[in-house]
């Protein structure tokens, strides 16, 4: 554990460091701003993995969390004039704070009930953003991002950078939870909730922990979102293809580990940044369902399990 | 503000929509409610039902015929997506849900983007010469575009449930959730049991489509709204009962008339769900159904 403790402290380090140095090698801006998705769908992944890979607890409504992370940046930012690393922060507590709401309401009786209560979310913030005229309403906002800073030669860079230090951020973040005892604990409870009940797992502090990073993760990765596209409304914030990607990209990497997120965000985000140059959304939406269905369907594990390191370990 | 005939018209259209509400969860509540597959692709297939009445109202059927026409591949739809689903998961010892629910959704997903492609995104209505005017009794106006739909929900709920309640094979499904091993030895194959009731469930979509459609026009991702809606119904209904379902959709269907005439109708899509939280919060187990 220690050695691949360093191991993965190293990695962390070539990576921030190749965030840094990457806008001054690479000149063509395209670079960056296909990066930049690819890195918040990592971010995303991750996140959703907290609780829906450890702890089985699905959660449809990572849109909602994302778009309430874009919507709190994009206000804050425009009307107080707060930095971004503030406005990231300020969306990873909301994130947060709604995770823990959520759970509160719905964690206590089956996790069917949860995964359904999360469909709502989405729609709910959707209604709540449309009939906000302060925020825009259903005709959106236009944000005209910070000045990017000395070290960084252009906002693309700049967004691109912010992504990788939030990408890395939530990767340790859940890398630290699936070895410390709240990964052990939700895995129990993953296992099963009422044996683990039984020998004394706090199962509903625990499940409550992982919805409040969880959510903290999904709605930072939408913080500097706004900054990127320079305009938000309520259909591409709350964007269907969002709450898809964050369930289908850990099931398609695997969800046991922190690796399966990060491998099935980068295959998938990849494939779609290719594919949206060259065909229409809807055929991107298609091809991830029918990816989706395949992979619950014949290879559950994901391809972490079908290729990695975990091959031995027992299913449940 | 508060006159009385705005509140009695709100009331009124909100009982015959929860009327329609009630028939698009009538096939959820057979999934769902009794066989416990949280099909969450169900309200997409009461929209894919709503284009086919749409197809065939192109070439001058009637609506209500068309949807009747419908049942027979809407069963064997059901029944094919059961067959998969079936050995998918059932082979490895029981669905886990979390999988389940994920290939439910994936599913929805493919069935609203082949829609899409095939109808475009535009949204497609049904005109027929009865649905047009509406029905004025002394202050009440009530436009038969709901009304005709709304009394189709009853119809169909009431048939379910008889079939459901005093046949042997409507006995038979509701057993094989209770109690799979005492069926097979019963003599009966409990794969084929839910095989036919996901098939019913199933040919439900189509009558609750053309409900739909009837009401207003409809586009291909238009099942999103109503999954709140329908899980709402089932769930506080009390998992399997299904004259519950009609009580709580008509519940569900004033609450939401209220909020559209007294506050704005932007606000309404997300009542359905804010009544979901708020029981399943104080009464997980539903106003009709027993503990569980």
């Amino acid at each position: 554990m220690k050695k691949n403790s360093l191991l993965f402290l190293a990695g962390v380090i070539i990576v921030l460091a190749l965030g840094f140095l990457m806008p001054w090698l690479l000149r063509n801006p395209f670079y960056f701003f296909a990066g930049y998705v690819v890195l918040q769908y990592v971010t995303i992944a991750t996140g959703w993995n907290i609780l829906g890979g450890y702890a089985g607890y699905i959660n449809f409504g990572a849109a909602g969390f994302f778009g309430a992370g874009v919507y709190l940046s994009a206000f804050l930012f425009t009307t107080f004039g707060l930095p971004l690393p503030l406005c990231i922060l300020a969306a990873a507590i909301v994130g947060a704070i709604l995770g823990v709401l959520m759970g509160y309401l719905t964690l206590r009786i089956q996790g069917v009930y949860f995964a359904i209560a999360t469909l709502g979310l989405v729609v709910v913030l959707e209604t709540i953003v449309h009939n906000i005229s302060g925020l825009g309403g259903a005709s959106g906002m236009a944000v005209y991002g910070p000045r990017p800073p000395a070290w960084s030669p252009g906002p693309s860079q700049y967004n691109f950078t912010v992504m990788v230090v939030i990408a890395v951020a939530s990767v340790a973040l859940a890398r630290w939870v699936e070895i410390s005892w709240i990964g052990r604990g939700l895995r129990a409870v993953r296992a099963s909730e009422d044996a683990a009940e039984c020998s004394g797992v706090p199962t509903l502090r625990l499940k409550l922990v992982a919805c409040a990073l969880s959510g903290a993760v999904l709605a930072a990765a939408g913080a500097p979102y706004p900054f990127y596209t320079s305009f938000v409304e309520p259909v591409t914030a709350f964007s269907l293809i969002i709450g898809l990607n964050a369930i289908a990209m850990p099931l398609i990497g695997g969800t046991r580990t922190w690796v399966g997120p990060v491998i099935g965000a980068l295959l998938l985000a990849s494939v779609q940044q290719i594919a949206t140059v060259t065909i229409s959304s809807e055929l991107n939406i298609l091809f991830v369902g029918a990816v989706l269905i395949a992979f619950v369907a014949f290879a559950p594990g994901g391809i972490s399990d079908l290729f990695g390191r975990n091959k031995g370990r027992a299913r449940p | 503000m508060l006159s009385i005939d705005i509140l009695l018209n709100a009331i009124v259209t909100g009982i015959l929509l929860g009327s329609v509400y009630a028939s698009l969860a009538l096939g959820l509540g057979i999934t769902f409610g009794i066989l416990h597959i949280p099909n969450i692709a169900h309200p997409t297939l009461v929209v894919a039902g709503a284009f086919f009445v749409y197809t065939l109202t192109q070439w001058g059927l009637d609506p209500i015929v068309a949807a009747v026409i419908g049942l027979v591949p809407f069963y064997l739809l059901g029944v094919v997506l059961y067959a998969f689903y079936s050995a998918v998961f059932e082979r490895k010892g029981g669905a886990n849900v979390l999988q389940s629910l994920t290939l439910f959704f994936g599913l929805s997903l493919v069935i609203e983007i082949l829609l899409s492609l095939g109808f475009g995104s535009e949204l497609k209505s049904v005109s027929v010469s009865y649905i047009g005017s509406s029905l004025k009794i002394g202050i009440l106006t009530v436009p038969y575009r709901l009304l005709i739909p709304a009394l189709l929900a009853p119809v169909t709920i009431a048939a379910v449930w008889l079939y459901l309640s005093r046949t042997s094979s409507g006995t038979a499904i509701r057993a094989v959730a209770h109690e799979e091993r005492a069926l097979s030895i019963a003599g009966l194959n409990p794969a084929s049991v839910k095989r036919h009731a996901f098939g019913i469930a199933t040919a439900t979509a189509v009558i609750a489509g053309a409900a739909l459609i009837m009401v207003g026009p409809i586009e291909p991702f238009a099942g999103r709204f109503q999954i709140g809606r329908v899980f709402a119904i089932v769930v506080l209904a009390g998992m399997g009962s299904i004259p519950g379902s009609l009580v709580i959709a008509i519940i569900i269907g004033i609450a939401e008339a209220l909020v559209s005439s007294y506050l704005n109708p932007s606000w309404s899509p997300g009542v359905a769900f804010a009544i979901l939280l708020l029981g399943l919060a104080l009464r997980p187990q539903g106003l009709f159904g027993a503990a569980r």
